[in-house]
């Protein structure tokens, strides 16, 4: 499974963005093979309208099995993602990434879609 | 003559003084039009009891994906500079509330695959009473553009109202919206009052029309509350201060029946006999 984190930082132990469109990082972890791929996405910072769109369409070409994150993407970036198989599961935006990977394991998140 | 009433704050008085001012100069027989381009949430209406006479609706071209002859090379989401077109691994998805407009993809696409149609963004309707006329562009639930909207209403006075004074009443802040509601006027009155509040925004606002070079006043409201921050900053700027508007709660009860001031406060009339001499000023 390939897991993606909204994330502020590139560490296990650092927190996460409680944002989708506009994250920090977007921070993949492989199961399989036991490692943490980290993407900054400063470039939708400079975006007026339409970050949601881009980052969802970033977040798909790195094909995730699954999305953790805080609030939850926003209308426009839920129809992108809704064209892939992604599952996202919300409520981890206070959390650092290794709470909110344990959360997400022991069923403590709610899923958006 | 076209003045733009405009304020960097909200909630200063820009549709009262609009309204007013509207009236007022129609009670003198002058050929006076007010535009009410604060199209997200129009309301001079409620003071300017006109009968509707005319309604269109307004539209804005925006492309529409042809898959026939699409070979999905990505230059349309490529060239987007509004987020407007994202490139699916199988299809490409316009978000119309995000496009400008600028027929970039439309004009570039090798395949011709995405034709500009019109979509409708809202309406714009023309009200009469004896002696002014008021234009209010209105744009619909869920549409997040506001320009094209404000510019078409703008021409529709343009058109129909040659030789008239023409009144716009800008929507509040100093973003897109308001440079489109100011930047063809002849001369832009800021509204504000004399609160840190009103002098923060209304510095941004100078900052904008000293960027569109666009000759401006400024109009104190609800004089003798707050400070004289304001007072002092338009005089190190050299800014015409064209007159002040006292602070008084009768003018906030009549404005939240849904009344016209002047009529009944004389100190708020001979504020707009103040604005109307520093208009005959005006090149």
């Amino acid at each position: 499974m390939k897991i993606l984190f909204t994330a502020k930082g590139s560490e296990w132990s650092s927190p996460m963005d409680a944002r989708f469109g506009r994250m920090e990082m977007m921070v993949i972890y492989d199961e399989e093979s036991d490692t943490l791929e980290v993407l900054p996405n400063s470039e939708t910072e400079a975006m007026e309208h339409g970050a949601g769109l881009q980052t969802a369409k970033k977040v798909l070409k790195h094909s995730p099995d699954i999305i953790i994150t805080g609030n939850g993407a926003g209308g426009k970036a839920l129809d992108i993602l809704k064209t892939s198989n992604v599952k996202i599961f919300i409520g981890a935006g206070d959390m650092s990434i290794k709470e909110a990977y344990e959360a997400y394991k022991n069923g403590k998140l709610t899923e958006q879609l | 003559m076209k003045i733009t009433i405009a304020s960097g704050k909200g909630g200063t008085g820009k549709t009262t003084l609009s309204t007013n001012l509207t009236s007022y100069l129609a009670s003198q027989n002058r050929k006076v039009v007010l535009a009410d381009l604060d199209v997200e949430e129009p309301n001079s209406a409620i003071f300017l009891k006109g009968k509707l006479k005319t309604e269109q609706v307004f539209n804005k071209m925006v492309p529409k994906w042809d898959s026939t002859d699409c070979t999905l090379c990505g230059k349309c989401a490529e060239v987007c500079n509004f987020n407007a077109i994202i490139d699916l691994p199988n299809e490409i998805r316009v978000y119309p509330a995000l496009c400008h407009s600028c027929y970039a993809c439309s004009e570039l696409c090798p395949t011709n695959s995405l034709p500009m149609t019109p979509e409708r963004i809202g309406e714009i309707c023309e009200y009469d009473s004896d002696n002014f006329s008021l234009v209010e562009g209105r744009l619909d639930l869920g549409q997040e553009m506001a320009v094209p909207l404000i510019a078409g209403t703008i021409d529709f006075v343009d058109e129909k109202f040659d030789g008239y004074i023409k009144l716009l009443d800008a929507p509040p802040g100093t973003s897109c919206p308001v440079i489109e509601a100011s930047r063809y006027s002849d001369f832009v009155f800021l509204i504000t009052e004399s609160t840190p509040f009103g002098l923060n925004d209304l510095r941004l606002a100078v900052e904008t029309m000293r960027v569109l070079k666009q000759n401006f006043g400024v109009i104190i409201n609800r004089y003798g509350i707050g400070d004289n921050g304001v007072e002092e900053y338009c005089q190190v700027e050299n800014i015409p201060i064209v007159t002040k508007v006292h602070n008084d709660k009768e003018v906030a009860k009549l404005y939240s029946k849904g009344e016209l001031i002047y009529p009944k406060i004389e100190h708020f009339k001979n504020s707009l006999d103040e604005i109307v001499e520093f208009i005959g000023g005006i090149k």
